[in-house]
């Protein structure tokens, strides 16, 4: 059982990722808020308590872009670095929905692993902190924006760490709209095929996406269901409950892949963000007015801005 | 002339024997893309997808990310038109050493237009960081294994199956970005790839008779496209510049001997043997090479036109035409 410092740090990693979130989405008049909103208990659950990552020697500052991986280019940079050293007993990362590269950005600095000032480069020119993030981008180590292609990826690494004898787990943040991709289910089959419990799913159905709910756009549920009948060891909890979050991580490994089902809320902490139901995906303001009200609720619940 | 039958199957066995960081990839088409003979070899380090082609590439991406070599099988349709986007973010934007070996070009399948691939090399040659290799006998099949694997990328194989003519002297692997050269001339020059070269072997050496003297390069390498005698070749001669593939004449073969003419200034006339903006249909090999016109008569006819003059060269003289061992230039001797 997790005592209750711990659970603390938790629960502060997670409000500042909501409070670096609102505040970028404040200054540049809009972004994607109701991921951090959802997501924030999940990464900072992953980064403080469920993950065996190594650490970084001091937060570190995202290095400026250096071109795309070729033959020609060795130079090439992974922002798998935010995310410690690679070794055989170490966990490995992946951000499936590189949609939510911001609120992985302010995890990493809320888990001192990215430098707080790196964030000012979010969205700019020739920088690596991208808005969806790419391989180079901080915390990211695979292309993972074509929505689908990252646990593919990522049971292809767990399939060879466990050729190679490692020990090290595969953990994929993905989100609900995920598994109305073939391709998801092409994995999931996989996995479970080769009895792959070297990985582990954290699935944020946080029930909308780009067109509104998710039960109005493409049906997923009853999810739990779906994926017990793959072969997956499902639990399904709350995801701002960060007891919750971490138990299903201790569990003894049983050959199959573990999935997390956390159920979100997309506007959890920042209530009054309610009234944009149903569009979460991209929160945009219309009007000054809007801004001015997030505002004021950024400085009533946090203080004031960066 | 020499026929061999699932080289590759037997071949990968052997060379994969030391290599413990091969792995070979299957979705369901394991006898059927000459694999069967390394899965019961090496069983684990076989890896059977079942008809998931799109998990089967990711897959092979993360897989190449943690050192091994994933040597994926399937017909080539299933590979880029089933699984582009994977390839192009999963395998080929990270630059990783994944190789693809596509079964099944153009005509070589009666399995009709869902299987036939006819614009796979101008799919993949627009992809960064990608290579393309084809096969055009059991030579290069034999050899291409290490070739395909001395490149620090993904690459794409068109490869061949089943009973394979041997052209090329078994002493002269394929070797990569330079063309074989199988004939010279200065009249015109012809650059054929894949199952073409043996037709092309044909109609040469009864244009030969008829006192027309040609440049024949066989094309291995597809991308990249910069082996200095080909280049040298597409503007040393007196009539024109013949290309003759097994694929649509928009972005294979034909399409790069465009490119590299008009870069370079050259002003010689360019026709281009292959398949015409169509889809095949199913039906045998021979019977879609001559309906299609990409079989040795379809390069006498188009010799005519680029020397304006008639041959009067009989079909069943072509067919029976007795192919000899060509010896690349490295051979002096052969030419």
């Amino acid at each position: 059982m997790l005592d209750t410092l711990s659970i603390t740090k938790i629960q502060q990693a997670a409000k500042g990722i909501r409070r670096r979130v609102l505040d970028y989405v404040i200054k540049n008049n809009g972004g994607y808020l109701s991921q951090a909103c959802s997501s924030a208990e999940m990464l900072s659950s992953l980064y403080l308590e469920i993950m065996n990552l190594g650490n970084v020697v001091s937060p570190i500052m995202p290095p400026a872009f250096s071109g795309v991986p070729c033959q020609n280019n060795p130079d090439y940079l992974t922002g798998a670095i935010f995310n410690g050293p690679k070794a055989p007993h170490f966990d490995r990362f992946f951000l499936s929905p590189s949609q939510y590269s911001l609120v992985l950005y302010a995890a990493l600095i809320e888990t001192d692993r990215m430098a707080p000032e790196g964030l000012e480069q979010f969205n700019k020119d020739g920088s690596t902190v991208e808005m969806i993030g790419a391989e180079h981008s901080p915390g990211m180590e695979i292309m993972s924006g074509s929505l689908g292609q990252g646990l593919s990826q990522a049971a292809g690494i767990a399939y060879a760490r466990r050729l190679k004898g490692e020990t090290g787990k595969a953990w994929v943040f993905m989100s609900d709209g995920e598994f109305q991709i073939g391709q998801t289910w092409e994995a999931m089959q996989t996995m479970s095929f080769y009895k792959m419990d070297n990985i582990g799913i954290y699935v944020d159905v946080n029930g909308y996406q780009c067109d509104g709910m998710t039960s109005s756009v493409m049906n997923i549920e009853p999810l739990e269901e779906r994926l017990e009948s793959f072969g997956a060891r499902v639990f399904k909890v709350n995801g701002h409950d960060i007891g919750e979050l971490i138990a299903p991580s201790k569990v003894e490994l049983d050959g199959r892949p573990l999935v997390v089902l956390c159920y979100t809320n997309p506007y959890q902490g920042i209530e009054i963000l309610k009234s944009y139901a149903p569009k979460f995906h991209y929160i945009r303001f219309k009007t000054e007015a809007e801004r001015q009200r997030l505002s004021e609720f950024l400085k009533e619940t946090y203080g004031n801005s960066f | 002339m020499e026929i061999l039958s699932k080289l590759h199957a037997k071949n990968l066995v052997q060379w994969a024997k030391d290599k413990p960081d091969i792995l070979v990839l299957s979705a369901d088409l394991t006898s059927s893309t000459e694999i069967d003979l390394f899965r019961d070899a090496y069983p684990d380090r076989f890896i059977s997808f079942g008809v998931a082609e799109q998990n089967m590439m990711s897959f092979a991406g993360g897989l190449a990310r943690e050192g091994f070599f994933p040597f994926v099988h399937t017909f080539a349709v299933f590979i880029y038109r089933r699984a582009y986007d994977q390839i192009a973010m999963s395998i080929s934007y990270p630059n990783l050493p994944v190789r693809m070996f596509g079964f099944l070009p153009g005509v070589t399948t009666p399995g009709g237009a869902t299987h036939q691939a006819i614009e796979d090399i101008a799919i993949m040659r627009s992809l960064p960081n990608m290579t393309i290799l084809e096969c055009g006998d059991a030579t290069d099949v034999e050899t291409v294994l290490d070739y395909a694997h001395s490149v620090n990328g993904p690459v794409y194989i068109r490869m061949l199956r089943g009973e394979i003519p041997r052209l090329f002297d078994k002493s002269e692997p394929m070797i990569f970005g330079k063309a074989r050269l199988l004939s010279s001339g200065n009249d015109i020059t012809l650059l054929s790839s894949g199952i073409c070269t043996e037709e092309a072997i044909r109609a040469v050496e009864a244009l030969k008779r008829h006192g027309i003297s040609i440049a024949h390069l066989h094309i291995s390498t597809l991308k990249p496209f910069n082996d200095e005698a080909v280049l040298e070749a597409l503007s040393a001669n007196k009539y024109g510049v013949i290309t003759m593939e097994n694929h649509t004449i928009i972005g294979g073969l034909g399409s790069i001997a465009a490119e590299k003419m008009a870069e370079q200034g050259i002003s010689n006339k360019l026709l281009r043997i292959g398949i015409k903006d169509a889809y095949l249909h199913g039906a045998s090999r021979e019977y879609l090479m001559k309906e299609y016109g990409i079989d040795a008569s379809a390069l006498i006819r188009t010799v005519e036109e680029l020397t304006d003059s008639r041959f009067n060269i009989d079909e069943d003289d072509l067919k029976k035409a007795h192919i000899t061992l060509m010896h690349s230039d490295a051979k002096a001797e052969a030419l």
